[in-house]
């Protein structure tokens, strides 16, 4: 018995090892990679204080230009919906659709009046200027690129995405459970609106 | 007017400021705008409707910028990701 429970653990450990050994050995190479790096003096070291600092900023800036709404939106659920305003898809024959801008996912369209999910757009804004050793913008950033980019120019934006079909990145309950709770926040919201109202009436 | 740039680890960052009714002020941000736009960049102005909706609209050319825009923002070309 006891022989028998011992060969399975090296068993279990052995195909453990296979399955690990080609993950653990991309960390190790990475990890010798960033240090040659940045003992070359080609990245700087990741600084979470900078990063924070720079989401702080952006966060400014997105407040500055979304709408109220929109901004409290993010703020409480962490994303933000547009309302698609070309008609992308001749299927859809003038029904509206709506856009989920998350930050640095891909875009999710949907139409809001079904709760159907249409497409996944793909797509990134890399600053190849590497200031820090990262393409990638702060959260806020990414998410203000979008909505400008949607609200400017949807067909643009979305010709320049890799469209997929709902459920490639974000999982598709989580999507479902995000577009749950943004009619939920809506109708507080709005409920919260006609309460203050009535009380200043 | 002011040029904004987003830039990583940075949040934005002011890139150029000046009046463009003033001509040696216009001739710099003309030159930036064209600048951001040969790094790759895309342009935004934030704007608000006659409803009093925030907007956004996107500019490819200085020309094309209102003289009372307050902001430009200048953003990563778009890419498709996750292949």
């Amino acid at each position: 018995m006891e022989v028998a429970l011992a060969a399975s653990a090296i068993v279990a450990v052995a195909l453990l090892w296979e399955v690990m050994a080609p993950h653990l050995q991309r960390r190790s190479e990475a990890r010798k990679a960033r240090k040659q790096a940045l003992a070359a003096g080609q990245i700087a070291p990741y600084d979470p204080g900078r990063e924070r600092r720079a989401e702080a900023r952006a966060k400014e800036l997105l407040k500055s230009c979304v709408n109220e709404e929109e901004w409290e939106m993010y703020r409480d659920l962490g994303l933000i919906r547009v309302w698609g305003a070309e008609n992308l898809d001749a299927e859809l024959r003038g029904v509206p659709y709506a856009y989920l801008i998350y930050p640095h996912k891909p875009i999710v369209a949907y139409l809001p009046q079904t709760g159907r999910l249409l497409n996944e757009y793909c797509v990134e804004f890399p600053d190849e200027s590497r200031p820090y050793g990262s393409t990638r913008l702060p959260d806020s950033d990414d998410v203000l690129a979008k909505w400008m980019a949607l609200k400017g120019d949807e067909r643009r934006l979305i010709s320049s995405a890799n469209m997929h079909l709902p459920g490639r990145q974000i999982d598709l309950k989580q999507i479902q459970r995000d577009i749950w709770r943004l009619g939920r926040w809506e109708r507080e919201r709005l409920e919260r609106n006609r309460r203050t109202q009535s009380g200043a009436a | 007017m002011k040029f904004l740039r987003m830039r990583p680890g940075y949040g934005e960052q002011l890139i150029a400021e000046g009046d463009p009714n003033l001509l040696e002020d216009e001739q710099r941000l003309v030159d930036e705008f064209r600048k951001q736009l040969e790094l790759g960049m895309w342009a935004a102005i934030p704007v608000q409707t006659d409803s009093g909706r925030r907007e956004a609209e996107m500019v490819r050319d200085f020309k094309d910028v209102p003289r009372d825009a307050g902001r430009v923002i200048f953003f990563p070309r778009a890419a498709g990701g996750a292949a």
